[in-house]
């Protein structure tokens, strides 16, 4: 491809940063400059330069972690590196928010202003951050900056907050119960911040299975993972073999948990049967739906349980490759996979030839950069080629045209870790638990209002009003006023629907969604009409803008819903729901994906539910003030 | 009936609003809509461009399938039962319509008020228009970061025109964002890869590399965004002069076509005159040289045909070309 640079070239330590990823430029043609005598005729970047196109996101990472933004001679040396054109690398980085294209502080701390904070009071630690430590908009300079963020998956330690460094030795960094002294030390350039994980609430019961070794078994020892009974389910997957593994997998009826709820013994079938080569394996790890942090406690905790899960579909299904996209915002889940990774290669226990048996398989780690739309299966593919992150339209399904337009399993996190006790016990064992529609047990993110918010594994058929028990409920003297269930894109339960149980059937019912498996309890000192224009704002601020229906209904039901809160309505307040209900419907029904179709259910069901926004009267009808 | 099958496909038997007809297998929802006759609105699509079904204008409804599907890309399949007038489809194409209606300039969109009529939208509901952003605003919007309204006016992409060289104008006030001059740019036509989306969400842009003006990007000029553009965003200087100084006007205008004089390829030229002088250039999107696409030259460099100013040429007379045996017409 002939392509066409600007005249801005990198520094030596964009350079670096980059070579360190891509390896140094094996021609001159991809850096630029030729020589004539050896070069004049011959070009070497090419076919081989653009299939490396996937490697896009990890460039742009490289730099934005040692420089900390991205600049424009970056840009043009990782477009020439890998041969793509310099306005389809901008249209790509410009997409995340994790990337910035004008110089920005080195240290930066992004603090949630999502659900689970707000509902235990970060509102008032982010008024007093504006008052003391700048606006946290993007556009600010200064040696250090924060930042407002979508949910970071820290609920259970609300108020939370991502400490990033960039540099030479980058540091990416948790941070727990945030409040503005704690931003104000990280500002200041305090690291270690003492974050780790603790145990799960329910630790010592031992009913628990998907989180049996989290908190008690070391997540950077494959011994320790191999002495709790780790990897029996790899040795057992072999002694049955692909036929056998299929069988228990069905056998088991286990659904997806990302929230579609597919059965995964047919995903794992379908992709099995395609004669097309090679078959992917995509982990979907890039949990980004406000609320939900389980996949984050497994990844940090129980990081081999994912490897050996993997490995077992790619016996299946035949998997040639796999991958497991994480979101940007996890650096410790980061880091514990990548030494799993590593420990297992140096075991045997992924590569050429896995425990002997013959079986070539391997995983890679890749990051997302701030984009919740990722999470949604084809949007992450697209991610992952090094394209914009916009879904593609189904059919054509990933089971048939995924990842590099392969057959692609792409199973959540939380779905993969239930797969070796399925293998090790059975797929009618693992059958028995639960309730007939909804077998074995899940994982629930508890967190809002609540005395212990955590991750806690119950049986299905357990109701809500048990989980929130579970979690000690909402401190004495105060009252349920609304649970939110399945996060942003779910729906609310009221005080009345406590008895429901937690099944997808159940959730049906009440007309709410298990989703990924959010219990936001909210009591009534939370400002629900405030939490819905937060849940508007962040869907504007997460659609990809590919459709019509959800880049604008995202925006129209963002500003509805702040017309409503303040009491300032442009038509009667009939009008205006209406108006709402119209907005609501073309996001759900003409949407490509996920994400538009699922926008505007928390605010249908708050509105059809609970009693908001009654007092909202016409901007003319309005008392003067 | 069924539609002209210029192979040997398979029929595909399927119902739109409970009339059946046969097309040939791999065919669109909507070109079994159009045999049919049935008046489907697109935006996004165009016959020379891969569907990229983002505008959701289109959309149909299913039997049996959740959502709606978008007809300009789905493919038909035997037995499929749509129907493309039900209150889904009226609805989910009147908000569609009002929701751009209300957030992009849409007065030179062709078919757009008829429709908007049809459906009965109706953008003034979501208040009157916020201010236009600042040249360069929308440009240097950040992903996740966005000034959350308060819903008192209406959201708009509405921002000053680019005009960073003599040949076209961008007007990204009127921009839908279907992506067809972005497919025109890259594989669908040119290669040239000058153009991509950039952002996300409401604040997603056509851009270059870091919003560069043309002239410092990889646009070679072929103008062909300009040729699929279906909302006048994107727009020849000509027509935009014109246009400004109000003397634009589309009933005073003749087109013809010829072919392009200046290499072997052949390409079908549409010239457009008005009073007596080319106001733009275009090429018929089913012909089969262009298939709608030209070069800069077939598409731009008709300015001598109409240079009757001799002052120009006797300027050129003081360089070193004789012009004395020219013969210079007489001024129009």
């Amino acid at each position: 491809m002939d392509l066409h640079y600007t005249q801005a070239t990198e520094t030596p330590h964009e350079r670096a940063a980059v070579d360190a990823v891509l390896g140094p430029a094996d021609s001159t043609w991809s850096t630029g400059d030729r020589r004539a005598e050896t070069e004049s005729h011959s070009a070497h970047a090419g076919h081989a330069a653009r299939s490396q196109r996937d490697r896009l996101l990890p460039a742009l990472h490289a730099v934005a972690r040692r420089i900390g933004w991205i600049s424009e001679g970056a840009l043009n040396y990782i477009s020439r590196r890998l041969t793509i054109p310099p306005a389809e690398a901008y249209g790509v980085a410009s997409f995340y928010a994790l990337f910035a294209f004008e110089p920005r502080p080195k240290t930066v701390v992004h603090v949630c202003e999502d659900l689970a904070c707000k509902a235990v009071g970060s509102d008032a630690l982010i008024a007093e951050l504006e008052r003391t430590a700048g606006p946290g908009e993007p556009q600010c300079g200064g040696a250090s900056m924060w930042l407002r963020s979508p949910c970071l998956g820290l609920c259970e330690r609300a108020p939370a907050g991502l400490l990033t460094v960039a540099g030479d030795e980058p540091h990416d960094e948790p941070l727990e119960f945030v409040t503005a002294l704690r931003v104000a030390a990280a500002l200041e350039g305090k690291r270690d911040f003492g974050f780790a994980p603790t145990q799960p609430p329910q630790h010592g019961d031992p009913s628990l299975r998907l989180l049996r070794r989290v908190g008690t078994v070391d997540p950077a020892s494959l011994d320790a993972y191999r002495a709790a009974g780790g990897f029996r389910a790899l040795r057992r997957a072999f002694d049955i073999g692909a036929l056998g593994v299929l069988r228990e997998m069905t056998a088991s009826k286990l659904m997806g948990r990302g929230g579609a709820a597919f059965p995964t013994g047919r995903k794992w079938e379908a992709v099995a049967r395609e004669p097309e080569r090679p078959h992917f394996i995509v982990c979907n790890a890039d949990e980004s739906e406000p609320g939900t942090f389980k996949d984050r406690i497994i990844m940090e905790s129980d990081p081999f349980a994912l490897i050996e899960a993997m490995t077992i579909a790619a016996l299946a299904a035949t998997c040639d490759f796999g991958y497991i996209y994480i979101r940007g915002e996890y650096p410790l889940a980061t880091r514990r996979i990548e030494h799993a990774l590593e420990a297992a290669r140096a075991h045997g226990m992924l590569g050429d030839d896995i425990m002997g048996r013959g079986l070539r398989f391997d995983i890679e780690l890749r990051r997302g950069a701030g984009a919740y739309i990722c999470g949604e299966e084809t949007s992450l593919f697209n991610s992952l080629e090094g394209y914009r992150g916009e879904p593609r339209n189904k059919p054509p399904f990933p089971v048939q045209k995924g990842l590099f337009r392969k057959p692609t399993i792409v199973n959540n996190v939380e779905t993969l870790i239930n797969v070796p006790d399925i293998v090790l016990h059975g797929g009618d064992a693992y059958a028995a638990i639960g309730v007939a529609d909804s077998t074995g047990t899940k994982l629930f993110c508890v967190c809002g209002n609540v005395a212990k918010p955590g991750v806690y594994e119950v049986a299905f058929g357990a109701t809500l009003r048990e989980l929130i028990e579970l979690a000690g409920g909402v401190a004495a003297g105060h009252r349920v006023q609304a649970v939110l269930l399945g996060g942003a894109a779910g729906a609310f339960a009221t005080p009345d629907e406590l008895d429901a149980p937690l099944t997808f059937a159940g959730m049906r019912a009440i007309k709410a969604t298990l989703g990924s498996g959010v219990i936001m309890v909210f009591d009534e000192t939370v400002d629900l009409e405030a939490m819905l224009v937060r849940i508007a704002a962040f869907f504007r601020d997460e659609s990809c803008g590919q459709c019509v229906p959800c880049r604008v209904g995202t925006v129209r039901q963002q500003e509805l819903l702040a017309r409503l809160a303040a009491r300032r309505l442009h038509g009667s307040p009939d009008e205006e729901r209406s108006l709402l209900a119209e907005i609501g419907q073309v996001m759900r029904d003409a949407s490509i994906c996920g994400l538009g179709q699922t926008a505007s259910s928390a605010v249908e069901s708050a509105l059809a539910k609970l009693n908001l926004f009654s007092s909202a009267v016409p901007v003319d009808e309005r008392t003067p003030v | 009936m069924s539609v002209s099958d210029p192979g040997f496909a398979r029929q595909v038997t399927l119902q739109i609003d409970e009339r059946s007809i046969d097309v040939p297998e791999g065919s669109t929802i909507l070109e079994a809509c159009r045999a049919l006759a049935v008046d489907t609105p697109t935006l996004c699509y165009l016959e020379n461009l891969t569907p990229v079904n983002a505008c959701r204008v289109c959309v149909v409804e299913l039997e049996g399938s959740r959502t709606l599907v978008p007809a300009c890309s789905r493919k038909v399949e035997g037995g499929m039962k749509i129907k493309t007038d039900s209150e889904r489809v009226r609805t989910s194409r009147k908000m569609v319509l009002e929701f751009l209606g209300s957030s992009v300039d849409v007065s030179l969109v062709s078919d757009f008020s008829r429709q908007m009529q049809r459906y009965g939208s109706n953008p003034k509901r979501y208040g009157d228009a916020a201010k236009p952003a600042l040249a360069g605003t929308r440009d240097g919007a950040v992903a996740g970061h966005h000034h959350a309204s308060d819903g008192q006016t209406a959201s708009t992409v509405a921002q000053p025109v680019k005009i960073d060289n003599e040949l076209y104008v961008r007007d990204y006030s009127k921009c839908i964002l279907c992506y067809k001059c972005v497919e025109a740019c890259g594989t669908d036509a040119q290669n040239t890869f000058a153009i991509a989306v950039a952002g996300r969400g409401f604040d997603a842009r056509i851009s270059t590399e870091f919003a560069v003006e043309l002239p410092d990007s990889a646009c070679v000029y072929c103008g062909n965004c300009i040729g699929v553009c279906p909302t006048g965003a994107l727009m020849f200087s000509s027509e935009y002069e014109m246009r400004d100084a109000g003397t634009w006007d589309e009933n005073k205008q003749v087109s013809a076509d010829t072919i392009c004089s200046y290499c072997g390829v052949g390409c079908t030229l549409t010239v457009h005159a008005q009073d007596n002088k080319i106001v733009k250039v275009t090429s018929p999107a089913d012909q089969d040289v262009t298939h709608g696409h030209l070069c800069i030259k077939g598409r731009f460099g008709w300015q001598f045909v109409q240079q009757r100013d001799p002052s120009v040429l006797d300027g050129l007379a003081n360089g070193p070309v004789v012009l004395d045996d020219v013969e210079v017409p007489a001024p129009a």
